[in-house]
């Protein structure tokens, strides 16, 4: 029997200009569910931009995004946070709040969700299983300002498992960090997949992440989906603006 | 020639723009004011915050200028034997005018830029892209919030101001004067009036809708990364300093209207 693999997000001829700065021109991609898809491009290529409208946090100018059979352009506010209690987003800064301390980080999206949680009286058993995913139980009570680059990530990464989401969107999840605590994120993120069954986009420029972790590859250039295959196939490209990003 | 007409354009063409999307911003808060859910654990704090670390400052500088005020106008008055209308002329200038505005701009460099400073900061660090996708409406959470205490907050600091800068006078008067607590207040009550309290009170509420919707303004759209932080909060400090002398003349006009001055 063939098992066949539904996508769960689909993206068709997205485009979005700054001015006459046209950062996606048509740009194509599907998600699978389970997979974990690695998006590559130069810097300004625009990944973080088609990840932010995959998530309605910038408008498209033209084109669809299906996430889990929902065109987004289509929902009012309250659908999309529905969608957006399903997409998990890791920011590359990891944009933890800075007057929170990490409980409180991990409970503000908790306590926000309450059609699919309901109001959760004790957070902490959430809290502390999310913590435990990612090693950092004892950072509970610290402050964002105490952690280093590598611990931010972790919390980062908590706090968009603890709503539990089908698809994580993974913003240059290792830029900024040392090869060492870069390898601990990518591993993590592995380990993630495998214990929540997610289904993953990863911005990176990181050819060592993209080696380990991709289970399919696109190449972002000029605005399209330029080249689409495994880690392998665009590594053993020979095109010229492919084998670019494997030098 | 050319060249100068353009820039000036140009500046009146973004002045206008300016104008307009604070217009638009001010108009969103309305819109979001009356929406559930209401973050009212959220709006507690940033009224701790604002009106607890502001209350020093205020009260010091209130003091000082109550102080600099009787030294100064004392002398004038004696001239022309009339230091006994001290009290009444302190009490009013204080509560109509000098009390408000300079709490108020007191306020505009400790709150807006403050605000300016933290929103630009959360803005450039994604947190607030964050909120969004943790399905916290952001401008709600933190404009709303913050707009609403500047606006509750600056007319309680205005009249603890007020009291602090009449106190001051009434201590310059007590030493040189000898005069007394029960004396000196008994004339500053006697000499104010419903037309001096109520437009005073009406105007610090706009002073306070000020700070916080250009504090929140210029750090909610802040944009350029790090550099655009320190202008948000410099550009807050100046837009509300301008924009809380335009409120000051208007109450003021409005305030000759109803109660003749």
């Amino acid at each position: 029997m063939i098992y066949k693999m539904e996508p769960i997000v689909v993206i068709k001829d997205l485009r979005k200009s700054f001015g006459t700065n046209h950062v996606l021109d048509g740009f194509n991609m599907e998600l699978l569910e389970g997979e974990n898809l690695v998006v590559m491009g130069k810097s300004g290529s625009g990944k973080s931009v088609m990840i932010k409208c995959l998530i309605g946090l910038e408008q498209p100018d033209s084109g669809t995004i299906e996430v889990m059979g929902k065109d987004i352009s289509k929902l009012n506010d309250d659908e999309l946070d529905e969608i957006r209690t399903e997409v998990g987003f890791l920011f590359q800064g990891s944009a933890l709040y800075d007057s929170m301390s990490v409980r409180e980080n991990l409970e503000f999206p908790l306590r926000r969700h309450t059609k699919k949680f309901g109001v959760i009286e004790d957070t902490t058993p959430l809290v502390m299983e999310a913590l435990k995913s990612v090693g950092l139980e004892h950072a509970v009570d610290l402050m964002p300002n105490e952690l280093s680059g590598g611990m931010k990530r972790r919390i980062a990464l908590a706090r968009t498992l603890i709503l539990k989401p089908k698809i994580i969107l993974y913003d240059e999840p290792t830029t900024g960090l040392d090869p060492i605590t870069s390898k601990e994120i990518i591993l993590l993120m592995q380990n993630v997949q495998k214990k929540y069954k997610t289904s993953s986009i990863i911005i990176t420029h990181d050819v060592d992440c993209a080696r380990v972790i991709a289970n399919r590859m696109i190449l972002l250039v000029d605005g399209i989906n330029y080249a689409e295959g495994s880690f392998e196939d665009l590594s053993n490209s020979e095109d010229v603006k492919v084998k670019a990003f494997f030098k | 020639m050319k060249k100068y007409y353009t820039t000036l354009t140009d500046a009146v063409q973004n002045f206008l723009i300016e104008v307009g999307d604070i217009s638009y911003f001010a108009g969103r808060f309305f819109k979001e004011v009356v929406k559930r859910p209401f973050e009212f654990n959220e709006f507690l704090r940033q009224c701790y915050n604002m009106g607890n670390r502001s209350l020093l400052l205020v009260g010091v500088t209130g003091f000082i200028i109550g102080l600099v005020f009787t030294l100064q106008s004392r002398p004038t008055l004696m001239e022309f034997g009339a230091v006994s209308w001290m009290p009444s002329m302190v009490s009013i200038s204080i509560i109509r005018e000098i009390g408000p505005i300079i709490t108020a701009l007191i306020c505009a460099g400790r709150i807006g830029s403050g605000i300016g400073a933290e929103l630009g900061s959360m803005r450039v660090t994604e947190q607030i892209d964050a909120m969004e996708v943790s399905g916290t409406n952001p401008y709600k959470y933190l404009v709303v919030t913050r707009i609403l205490a500047t606006t509750f907050m600056l007319p309680i600091l205005i009249i603890v101001g007020d009291a602090i800068a009449i106190y001051g006078s009434f201590l310059v008067e007590n030493l040189k004067g000898n005069v007394s607590f029960l004396l000196y207040f008994n004339q500053v009550f006697d000499a104010l009036e419903f037309s001096d309290l109520i437009p005073a009170t009406i105007k610090s509420f706009f002073f306070g809708f000020a700070i916080g919707l250009v504090g929140c303004y210029k750090g909610y759209n802040c944009k350029k990364g790090t550099a655009g932080v320190g202008l948000a909060a410099n550009s807050a400090v100046v837009y509300t300093s301008m924009l809380l002398f335009v409120i000051d003349f208007i109450a003021v006009f409005v305030t000759d209207i109803f109660y003749d001055l």
